[in-house]
């Protein structure tokens, strides 16, 4: 398969009063086509700018952007404002994590739908808000037809968020990028949307970032794994191959940290993982999860690990990897 | 001082009603966010109470620590009737029941310092002098895994997991009987989470207080619970110890949530129940048993009449189901499954 979508180096780095903030350092991965591709890490660590980065929804002021995003080949990076406007909602679109504030509260949802549709597909009003109907059906909302009259604020936020993926697969688009999508809801309202989301794009051949800090979503619904650290990749795989054998010492804590799986292996205490995260201010040449790694060793510290292939397709950037506990496997 | 043998908490029938609606509109509606609670928790004991947002979940632990007073039923907190007491008779009792909540950057005033924040409950009830407080706060603070110096800091100084601590050594400076946590650590990072969670079960080993652990989480809840209440609408559904309730869930919302659950693991088969339509507003709950707008397998009954919480299959679990049967348990509601795994291998 080759690859639909490429991120090749991205570093992307905010100019504050406070100094430059280096919010991705060096990200690289690749997307095939129909694919559910998860970003994981906790808050801070990089995930979302790196997935806003591809459609280029960052604000340009203050932003600096390095590295390549290409979408078939096609070079993102350089493109003009009009370009990627023609670009976004058609062959790249967004689910953001709240509903509420990404629908716009003084129209109809079926308007909204419609809007999209109008603008990228060149149907007229009537056409485009029949289709709306038919793709608020496909995300599984009752009573379609009279829920495209009904306002945001009528909606629940399960419903809503099913509106905004209706929205987003409105022009059959490559790449559906899903920001945090499930994480505003209830758990029974999840496990529905993600199902929407599952289920829809195996149908439309859409390819998914997803970006997520939760590991039980990511084995639910992703074909394949980026670990995240402080602004880069420390781990890439298969979801089973992650799963079966983590390699990296973070992403080992991370799984030893779910209460879900000390329950499993009948522990009742959980793996903490010492002190913080790095600030972001700086990219010193060592492992930046040395500080906090049980594994760390001079060498760590002395150059940056760099990402591996140790199994087939699976990544890692770590000079001590291996799943068990006391070190290499 | 109540009775040291029996349960720390008792609670029965307890409602909280909010008046709603616009008086601009001139209309009113009563919201029933608590509707009829019954719980109990034994000495040491941790019972998590799980729910949706909007069940009542929160406004149960509010009532407890009778930060706001119920509209009815009974709260005995060490045997004492607690939910009618005037404010200055509820001052005395404050210091067996504290509470943790869920914002650590909302539940710390900005302005004072971190030892003065951990001292505020000695401080309230006129205890100690200034440097015996401050002993006992470094005391506290150490317990709880900070430094005795972070006295001098501010919490804007700290991080999330930080200030979660300072807000537990808070509610047990005053070595408290019953902690309230409502959602402790759903704010928090999945590894600043665990760090806290293990604390407050070294703590609760070193203190022996019972615990009210409120969340919407169920695997932190399963682990770190002793018994668990599930919670929907307003009522506990379901109410048994942590093994009977993940073992052999009766309740068809139990069961749902359950299966809902993302597991963090992609060899697991997916076996789903989805439930569906949305949580009712506690504005109109529903007549019958509540849950049967979204039930798999309600029958007329469902619809007319209000199921009471009881044990019907053993004495320590209860459940509110007209479905429940005495030899074979719960209702199966596994016909309203979908099982799905279609991912590209």
């Amino acid at each position: 398969m080759s690859a639909l979508l490429e991120v090749d180096h991205l570093a992307v780095t905010f100019d504050t009063e406070d100094g430059p903030v280096l919010a991705v350092k060096d990200m690289s991965f690749t997307l095939n086509p129909g694919e559910i591709l998860a970003l994981v890490g906790e808050s801070g660590c990089g995930k979302s700018v790196t997935a806003m980065s591809i459609p280029a929804l960052l604000p340009t002021n203050g932003v600096t952007r390095r590295g390549a995003v290409r979408l078939s080949g096609r070079e993102l990076t350089t493109l003009a404002e009009r370009d990627l406007e023609a670009l976004r909602g058609k062959e790249i679109s967004v689910v953001f994590q709240e509903p509420m504030t990404s629908l716009n509260p003084a129209y109809t949802v079926g308007k909204q739908i419609a809007e999209v549709i109008q603008r990228h597909q060149g149907l007229n009003r009537r056409e485009a808000l029949d289709q709306a109907v038919e793709l608020l059906v496909k995300v599984g909302i009752p009573d379609a037809r009279r829920r495209c009259a009904s306002y945001p604020h009528q909606l629940s936020g399960g419903m809503r968020q099913r509106v905004m993926i209706a929205m987003a697969v409105a022009c059959d688009p490559k790449v559906l990028i899903a920001d945090e999508p499930t994480t505003a809801l209830d758990v029974t309202i999840q496990a529905g949307v993600l199902e929407v989301i599952r289920t829809l794009c195996r149908e439309l051949g859409t390819a998914v970032v997803l970006i997520t800090h939760d590991l039980g979503v990511v084995a639910e619904v992703a074909d394949r794994v980026v670990v995240m650290y402080a602004g880069r990749a420390v781990e890439q795989a298969s979801v089973r191959s992650l799963f079966a054998a983590p390699q990296h010492p973070y992403t080992l804590g991370l799984m030893g940290a779910l209460p879900a799986n000390a329950l499993r292996s009948g522990s009742r205490r959980l793996a903490e993982i010492p002190g913080l995260v790095p600030a972001p201010v700086d990219d010193p040449d060592e492992c930046q999860f040395a500080p906090r790694c049980g594994r760390a060793t001079s060498e760590c510290r002395a150059a940056r690990p760099q990402s591996r292939e140790i199994r087939d397709e699976h990544w890692v950037a770590c000079y001590h990897p291996g799943h068990e506990e006391d070190g290499d496997g | 001082m109540g009775d040291v043998s029996g349960d720390v908490l008792r609670v029965r029938g307890l409602t909280k009603h909010f008046a709603g609606g616009s008086r601009l509109r001139g209309s009113s509606h009563q919201v029933r966010a608590v509707d009829g609670v019954d719980l109990h928790i034994a000495p040491g004991e941790i019972l998590g109470l799980v729910g949706e947002s909007g069940c009542g979940k929160s406004t149960v632990g509010r009532c407890v620590t009778r930060l706001t007073r119920p509209t009815s039923g009974s709260i005995e907190l060490l045997g004492t009737e607690i939910s009618t007491l005037p404010e200055w008779r509820m001052r005395p009792l404050r210091r067996d029941v504290h509470i943790v909540f869920q914002d650590p950057y909302s539940s710390l005033n900005p302005r004072m310092n971190i030892g003065d924040i951990v001292a505020e409950p000695l401080r309230q009830q006129g205890l100690r002098s200034r440097s015996e407080r401050m002993r006992e706060v470094g005391d506290m603070l150490e317990r709880t895994g900070l430094r005795a110096e972070t006295r001098s800091r501010y919490p804007h100084e700290l991080s999330g997991g930080q200030r979660q601590r300072v807000a537990l050594a808070r509610a047990l400076i005053r070595r408290p009987r019953l902690v309230v946590a409502d959602e402790p650590a759903s704010a928090l990072d999945v590894s600043v989470q665990a760090a806290i969670l293990n604390l407050l079960l070294e703590l609760r080993q070193q203190l022996n207080f019972s615990c009210l652990f409120i969340s919407h989480d169920l695997s932190v809840v399963e682990f770190i619970s002793d018994r668990i209440a599930v919670m929907y609408l307003g009522r506990i559904v379901e109410q048994t110890t942590r093994d009977q309730l993940f073992t052999s869930p009766q309740h068809p919302y139990t069961q749902a949530l359950l299966s809902a659950a993302p597991v963090p693991d992609p060899l697991v088969a997916r076996d789903r129940v989805v439930l569906h339509g949305d949580l009712p507003s506690a504005a109109a709950v529903p007549a019958g048993c509540r849950f049967h707008t979204r039930c798999p397998v309600a029958v007329d009954r469902c619809r007319v009449e209000d199921p009471v919480l009881s044990d019907v299959t053993a004495r320590d679990h209860l459940v509110a189901c007209h479905l429940v049967d005495p030899v074979t348990g719960g209702p199966d509601i596994s016909s309203a499954r979908a099982t799905y795994d279609d991912r590209l291998v």
